[in-house]
């Protein structure tokens, strides 16, 4: 496995039986740090994260420890009904009510501290949204915005790097041909696909993608499915999703997470088929959620 | 007991009539105001409108100096008013979320949109006119700008309040500096807006009269000097309409439908220019 792929739900509705069920079951913290049949040291390391939007806290202490070549720097945490927010790019920081406390180590720095240059930090770690958001210029300008943020191309180097990461979105076909075209004019499907190819444009370590097909029919949602394929064999993919058959489709390892906790974290198969918390088992056969 | 359906449908009809009758009050006055407009006003208007100065009583005439004044005052204060209450309005959208400035700017600048023109007339007399000693074109600019400013903060805010958040975050995770997000992202997606929002103030502007007769006051002749009293369309429309002479008259009649209809073609013009842009290619 070169590759890998890591997927976080996170519940926040449910009853309150099942609540206390998992509260009292004891929690294997120092198991959930180990991916099985790896023991090299870790490239991201997160340590007591604990994150807090309006005064309320979404995390909860977490410890996850990401061992991969090519890593996730990058993590979303979604709330069923708040704006998302995320830690992993300190997109947080656009919103005063929301902060962080704890220790994201990347490549032996901690990202969320604030000496860290944001802008740096983001270029590493690209993020698509649940909704497309398609910005208000051409499909060309679209696509080049985060090109020009960090490189001086010329205009063939540019026209060059928006056709790749066009192909690589799988977009390329349906708008070579209009490229000047506003962003705005194209169909659901394929404005999350021109988000992805944006994304990728600036060539990122991690892509994080944000319950990406929510807003998707189900055609759309195959391809943006299929797309994250071919993208894994590139980058390292961190997806966030509701939807349980689209976690076991497309990730390598999964972490479920539940009021803020993180209850397991393991391979897909394995947390799939043999899941050591009875939480996880539940949600999975489907007694819950 | 009258079945659900009847009901509605007789609730219906009765907001119906009604709506029609408020619609016909207001176009029924509106169509009164541009027939008289027209009637009185357009018999005056030949070349010599805009060819001529102002006359003295009973000679003939046009509105060339009042015309051009007007001009040169409402495009300065539009150049000095937009940039201005664009930048304030941006701050107040984009930057202000912390802090006790962007709430009380936002205050102040309410009671701006809503003070008397003529306050702001009084104001500039006070602390520009009166200081130079005379009248002066600069004046009335600068009065005008002042009503274009809040005009201006107002619609910005609201054009860039209205642009969702998640483009801002999809700027963000790029990693756009926050300038950047501005110029490059909502500035773009609220542009007509924004544009729409100058126009307004244009319009709102090119009528004033109070701010004018304190300022600029009029000028029978012709002047391109913004340091002396320079004539405009609306003091010029309020001098001769109050004058017992019929040609003076007849030209503020002439005035006031040319006044008229740049308003009336601007917003055309901002309606067509917002269509326009509203579709996508």
């Amino acid at each position: 496995m070169k590759n890998q792929q890591m997927l976080f739900y996170s519940k926040f509705m449910g009853s309150h039986d099942y609540q206390q069920s998992t509260m009292n079951e004891p929690k294997l913290k120092t198991e959930m740090n180990i991916i099985p049949s790896q023991s090299i040291a870790p490239k991201v390391s997160i340590n007591d994260l604990n994150f807090y939007y309006n005064g309320c806290q979404a995390l909860k202490s977490i410890n996850m420890n990401i061992l991969r070549e090519k890593l996730p720097h990058s993590l979303a945490l979604p709330d069923a009904e708040n704006p998302r927010y995320c830690t992993f790019n300190r997109m947080y920081q656009l919103y005063p009510s929301q902060e962080a406390h704890g220790e994201i180590m990347m490549d032996g720095m901690n990202i969320l501290d604030k000496k860290q240059d944001i802008n740096m930090l983001r270029a590493k770690v690209g993020m698509v949204f649940q909704k497309p958001t398609p910005f208000p210029m051409s499909i060309f300008d679209n696509v080049a915005f985060g090109v020009k943020l960090y490189e001086s191309l010329n205009r063939n180097e540019l026209e060059e790097r928006v056709e790749w990461a066009l192909q690589k979105a799988a977009l390329w076909e349906e708008v070579k041909d209009k490229l000047n075209q506003s962003g705005i004019s194209l169909s659901g499907g394929q404005q999350q696909r021109l988000c992805i190819a944006r994304t990728i444009a600036v060539k990122p370590e991690v892509v994080l993608l944000d319950e990406p097909t929510s807003a998707l029919d189900p055609i759309s949602t195959a391809r943006i499915e299929d797309l994250i394929f071919t993208l894994k064999e590139d980058y390292t993919i961190v997806i966030v999703t509701h939807n349980m058959q689209q976690a076991a489709r497309v990730s390598d390892y999964t972490a479920y997470m539940y009021l803020g906790e993180l209850i397991e974290f393991g391979d897909t198969d394995t947390l799939f088929t043999k899941p050591r918390q009875k939480a996880t088992e539940d949600y999975i056969t489907g007694k819950f959620g | 007991m009258i079945p659900v359906y009847t009901r509605r449908r007789i609730v219906n009809a009765i907001n119906l009539t009604f709506s029609i009758l408020a619609m016909a009050f207001g176009l029924f006055w509106l169509f009164w105001i541009l027939f008289t407009l027209f009637e009185k006003g357009l018999g005056g208007i030949s070349i010599a409108t805009f060819t001529q100065m102002t006359p003295a009583p009973g000679s003939t005439g046009g509105l060339l100096n009042a015309i051009a004044g007007s001009l040169v005052m409402v495009i300065l204060a539009t150049l000095i008013g937009t940039p201005v209450g664009i930048m304030a309005g941006t701050y107040l959208a984009e930057y202000g979320q912390r802090g006790w400035l962007a709430p009380v700017t936002r205050f102040i600048n309410d009671i701006l949109l809503s003070a008397p023109s003529i306050v702001i007339g009084l104001f500039v007399y006070t602390v520009y006119v009166a200081k130079m000693g005379h009248f002066s074109g600069w004046a009335g600019a600068l009065a005008l700008s002042l009503i274009v400013i809040p005009v201006v903060v107002r619609t910005t805010e609201d054009m860039l309040r209205l642009i969702p958040d998640s483009l801002r975050e999809a700027a963000a995770a790029l990693g756009a500096p926050q300038w950047k997000i501005v110029t490059l992202v909502t500035w773009r997606a609220s542009k007509v807006g924004i544009m729409t929002g100058v126009l307004l103030a244009i319009a709102r502007i090119s009528g004033e009269t109070a701010p004018l007769l304190f300022t600029s006051l009029n000028n029978q002749f012709w002047n391109a000097d913004m340091n002396q009293p320079m004539a405009n369309l609306p003091v010029v429309i309020f001098q001769f309409a109050m004058s017992p002479y019929e040609n003076w008259q007849e030209l503020a009649w002439t005035g006031a439908l040319l006044i008229t209809l740049g308003v009336l073609g601007l917003n055309i013009a901002a309606r067509f220019f917002l269509r326009k842009q509203v579709l996508p290619n």
